[in-house]
């Protein structure tokens, strides 16, 4: 075989010796699995309706729940098992935020709870949290920029 | 219910074609499908998602931040600028609370993994 020079020749070689990740059954793996946790959701938010709870207040139930969930299971390390089956199907939907939180904090134990657990449960869900809050605060002022009636407000 | 597993799940989808086809970290694609929904929901898309899918299109993290930016619509509308900053963490905030306190105690009750060889 030709020698490997330039680093497109060696990224050739890595992608012909690794495997081909079967795309199609992760995507279907992914898709019921992802399914099934907003069924699981969809219920629990339909219990909390017909207890007579408003839209807001089941959501955030929905939510409070499925993390609770998914935290103890990471804790449990059975979430690990779900997720090298489901990819992205349980990454995605909140679980996948519950479990960023709670995997760094089990690995650093070791340094303590407070720099060890307290520090490192953010290395992942940290991102998430600057990213999202920044872009809600960037919706709310170019909202008021473009409504007229909020601007009378201010 | 039918359209909240189909809905639910092609979102899932998005997130394993990329992670099967980019090089992107788990971190980022949950940073792009958060501020992807806060940014569908500042232009009043994601809401007709969630109007036709349910928690199909709230669980995922597209609809975490969905209720970001819908929070801070909400409150800018209510108390001028400051309502920005204000809303978006206060429509998240029993969802982030949860996270840190169920967090901090799962980590607690865990056993350090055992490295299998």
């Amino acid at each position: 075989m030709k020698p490997i020079e330039t680093k497109k020749d060696y990224q050739d070689y890595v992608d012909k010796k690794s495997p081909n990740s079967p795309i199609i059954k992760n995507c279907f793996n992914a898709f019921w699995v992802g399914g099934l946790i907003c069924s699981i959701g969809q219920i629990i938010f339909n219990y909390c309706k017909f207890r007579g709870m408003d839209v807001q207040l089941s959501n955030t139930i929905v939510s409070i729940i499925l993390i609770g969930i998914s935290a103890f299971l990471t804790g449990l390390n059975l979430f690990n098992k779900i997720g090298k089956f489901a990819g992205a199907g349980s990454l995605v939907p909140i679980t996948g935020f519950a479990n960023s939180i709670v995997s760094p904090a089990m690995e650093y134990k070791s340094e303590g709870y407070v720099m060890g657990v307290g520090g490192k449960m953010f290395t992942v869900a940290g991102p998430v949290l600057v990213f999202g809050i920044s872009a809600s605060i960037v919706v709310g002022i170019v909202y008021l920029i473009f409504n007229t009636q909020a601007i009378t407000l201010v | 219910m039918l359209r909240c597993f189909v809905v639910g799940g092609l979102i899932c989808i998005i997130g394993q074609i990329l992670i099967d086809k980019t090089k992107l970290t788990p971190a980022r694609i949950l940073v792009i499908f958060v501020t992807t929904g806060a940014i569908l929901g500042g232009l009043g898309i994601y809401q007709h998602i969630v109007d036709f899918a349910g928690c199909g299109a709230t669980v995922p993290l597209t609809g975490f931040g969905n209720a970001l930016a819908k929070g801070a619509i909400e409150e800018v509308g209510k108390s001028g600028l400051v309502g920005a900053f204000i809303g978006g963490t206060k429509a998240a905030a029993g969802g982030i609370a949860a996270a840190i306190f169920f967090g901090y105690i799962a980590s607690l009750i865990s056993k350090p993994k055992m490295k299998k060889q």
